[in-house]
C-alpha cells in the first residue's frame, strides 16, 4: 500500500470542511490556503508514523490555524505554540473541544467556501475552475488539462478569479434561512455545472474531463450529508448519479457517440443507478417537486427500462410538461417534443418544436432532432437542410460524424 | 458461534479514494472473502449504499420519518459480514483480515449473533434492481 498516497485520499476527504473553517477563522482566502498546505505538510509529516488521527479535519483545523497564528507571534517575538506532534495524539477533551468549535459551523463553513466561488461576476468557467482549485484541491494541471489550456493560462484565470472574489464582499456572520437557501440554490447550479463540463464532452477529451463529473458527485455527495432534508439536492444527486451511470456506454470503440437508446444497457452501472433511484423515491416523498427532481426522474424512467422500446415515454412527456411549467425553455420544449414524437408520432412533435426556431437556430441539437422528424415525415429534402446546418453548429467532430451518419442514410 | 462484523469507516474518506484504489482495496478484501469462503464460514456480506440514501424512522407518540441515517457520526456503518469463527479471538481474527485490506481509517465492531433467520429471498434478487 502507498501510504502517502491513502493520506492524500483522508486529506481530500476532509479539505472543503477544512478549508472552510480556516476561511472564516482568517476571512482571506489566500491565508486560508497557506495555513492549510501548512497543515497538510505537517500531516504527511507525521502521519505516516501513526497512522491519521481519528478527527483528521479537526487536527488540520487547529495545526493549520496554529500554524498561521505562529507565523504572526513568532514574527511578533512571542511563546511558540505547542508543536503538531504533540496535537497528533489530540486527547478525546481536546478533540471534542475541536467538535464544538467547528461541528456547529462547518456546515455554513462549507457552504460559504463553495458560494464564493460561485460569485456572479465570475464567468461559469471561472467559477468552475475556483472550486476545483479551492475546494477540491486538484492541481492547476489537473484542471488546465480538463479544460484544455495551458498551466500558465489556468494559473491566471485563477489568481483573477481570487481578485475579483477578494473584492467582493463575502457575508461571514451565519446566514438566515432565506439567504442560506439562496446560497444553497447557487451551489447547486454551479456543481452541476462542473458535473457537465466533466461529461459532455468527447471520447479523446473523456480522461482528462472525468475527474470533473467524479468531483461534482463528491462535492454534491458532500452538499447532501450537509443538507440532507434538501428534496432538490437530493434530485440534484440523483440526476448526476444516473447521467454518469451510462459513461462507460456513451462511445463506440471509434470515439462515436452512441445515443441513448442504442446504448448497451449492460454496461451501465448498477449501483450509481440503485442510488440514483434510492435518492429520487427519497425526494418525491417530500412532494416539492424541482426542475433537479424532475429531470432526475426522467432519468430514473431510462434507467429503469430494461431495453429502449420498454421506455414509459408518456410518463416521461408529462414530466418534461412539468418542468416546461417550472422552467419554461425552449430547449426543456424540444427534449419534450423527442418523448411526444415516440408517443403521437413525427407531425405531433414537429409541430411543437416548429415555433423554437427563431430561438433555437443557432442550435445543434434542434436541427438534429428537426431532421430526424423530417426524415420520418419523408421529407427527405428538409431533412437534408435540416441535418447540413446541424453539421455546420456542431461542437465536436464526434457530434457532426453522428449527424453525417444520418445524411449518408438519407442519401443511400 | 456467529458473529456480525460491522464496518465502521469515514464516507469523506472513502469517497476521496482513486479509482484504482478503490479497485486495489476490492482485490484485497476478495481474497479475504476467498479464504473464509473455502472455510464454508462467511455467511450474507452487505455493502450498503451512502448514508445519504439512508431513511431513518424514528418512533414516538406518532412515528417520524428522517432523512439520513440513524446516527449523525464521523464514521458510519458502510457494511456488514457474517462470519462463522470458534471464538471470539477467531473473529477478531477476522476483523483483523478485513482492517489490514483496507487503508488507515475505519473500525470493526465484533457482535455475537443471536438468531439468523433463513434467508427466503430469491437468489435471482440483485440489489441494483
Amino acid at each position: 500500500m502507498n501510504d502517502l498516497g491513502w493520506i492524500d485520499a483522508v486529506v481530500a476527504g476532509v479539505r472543503p470542511q477544512v478549508m472552510g473553517a480556516l476561511l472564516r477563522y482568517f476571512r482571506d482566502l489566500d491565508t486560508a490556503e497557506e495555513a492549510f498546505q501548512e497543515a497538510c505538510l505537517r500531516a504527511l509529516r507525521t502521519w505516516p508514523q501513526n497512522g491519521p488521527p481519528r478527527d483528521a479535519a479537526a487536527w488540520l483545523i487547529l495545526v493549520g490555524r496554529n500554524a498561521a497564528m505562529d507565523d504572526v507571534r513568532k514574527r511578533a517575538r512571542h511563546t511558540e505554540l505547542p508543536d503538531e506532534a504533540e496535537l497528533s495524539d489530540l486527547g478525546d477533551a481536546e478533540a471534542s473541544l475541536a467538535d464544538r468549535l467547528d461541528g456547529e459551523h462547518y456546515r455554513d463553513d462549507i457552504l460559504r467556501l463553495l458560494f464564493i466561488c460561485c460569485h456572479p461576476e465570475l464567468p461559469a468557467t471561472q467559477q468552475i475552475a475556483l472550486a476545483l482549485r479551492i475546494v477540491c484541491g486538484l492541481s492547476v494541471g489537473q484542471i488546465a488539462r480538463a479544460f484544455l489550456v495551458s498551466e500558465a493560462a489556468m494559473e491566471q484565470r485563477i489568481t483573477r478569479a481570487k481578485a475579483k472574489i477578494g473584492n467582493a464582499k463575502v457575508a461571514f456572520e451565519t446566514p438566515g434561512a432565506a439567504e442560506r437557501a439562496e446560497r444553497l440554490a447557487a451551489v447547486a447550479a454551479m456543481l452541476y455545472l462542473i458535473f457537465n463540463e466533466g461529461y459532455s464532452t468527447t471520447l479523446a477529451e473523456a480522461e482528462a474531463r472525468a475527474p470533473l463529473a467524479e468531483e461534482a458527485i463528491r462535492l454534491v455527495r458532500l452538499l447532501l450529508r450537509l443538507f440532507p432534508t434538501e428534496p432538490e439536492i437530493m434530485g440534484l444527486t440523483a440526476l448526476m448519479l444516473l447521467q454518469q451511470s451510462r459513461a462507460a456506454a456513451r462511445f463506440d470503440g471509434d470515439g462515436n457517440v452512441i445515443l441513448l437508446e442504442d446504448q448497451d444497457r449492460n454496461l451501465w452501472s448498477t449501483s450509481d443507478i440503485a442510488e440514483g433511484l434510492a435518492l429520487i423515491d427519497k425526494a418525491m416523498r417530500h412532494r416539492r417537486p424541482g426542475p433537479y427532481q424532475i429531470q432526475a426522474a426522467i432519468a430514473a424512467l431510462h434507467a429503469r427500462a430494461e431495453c429502449a422500446e420498454n421506455t414509459d415515454w408518456p410518463q416521461i412527456d408529462l414530466l418534461y410538461a412539468n418542468l416546461e411549467r417550472l422552467q419554461p425553455s425552449p430547449v426543456v420544449t424540444l427534449n419534450r417534443a423527442v418523448a411526444v414524437s415516440k408517443v403521437k408520432g413525427p407531425q405531433a412533435a414537429l409541430d411543437m418544436i416548429e415555433p423554437l426556431g427563431a430561438r433555437l437556430q443557432g442550435y445543434f441539437y434542434f436541427h438534429g432532432v428537426k431532421g430526424a422528424l423530417l426524415q420520418r415525415l419523408d421529407r427527405n429534402d428538409e431533412a437534408r437542410e435540416a441535418f447540413r446546418r446541424a453539421i455546420a453548429l456542431a461542437h465536436t467532430p464526434a457530434e457532426a460524424a453522428h449527424i453525417r451518419q444520418h445524411l449518408d442514410r438519407l442519401s443511400s | 458461534m456467529l458473529y456480525a462484523i460491522l464496518c465502521y469507516n469515514s464516507e469523506d474518506a472513502i469517497g476521496s479514494w482513486s479509482k484504482e484504489q478503490h479497485a486495489e482495496t476490492m482485490t484485497r478484501l476478495h481474497k479475504v472473502h476467498e479464504k473464509l469462503e473455502k472455510q464454508n464460514r462467511i455467511g450474507p456480506v452487505a455493502r450498503l449504499l451512502p448514508t445519504t440514501a439512508a431513511t431513518t424512522l424514528r418512533k414516538g407518540r406518532e412515528d417520524v420519518v428522517i432523512d439520513g441515517p440513524f446516527a449523525e457520526t464521523k464514521e458510519q456503518l458502510l457494511g456488514f459480514y457474517i462470519v462463522d469463527c470458534a471464538s471470539l479471538d477467531g473473529a477478531i481474527e477476522v476483523a483483523r483480515d478485513l482492517a489490514k485490506a483496507n487503508p488507515l481509517t475505519g473500525a470493526y465492531e465484533i457482535r455475537p449473533v443471536a438468531q439468523l433467520h433463513e434467508s427466503h429471498l430469491p437468489t435471482e434478487k440483485k440489489p441494483a434492481a
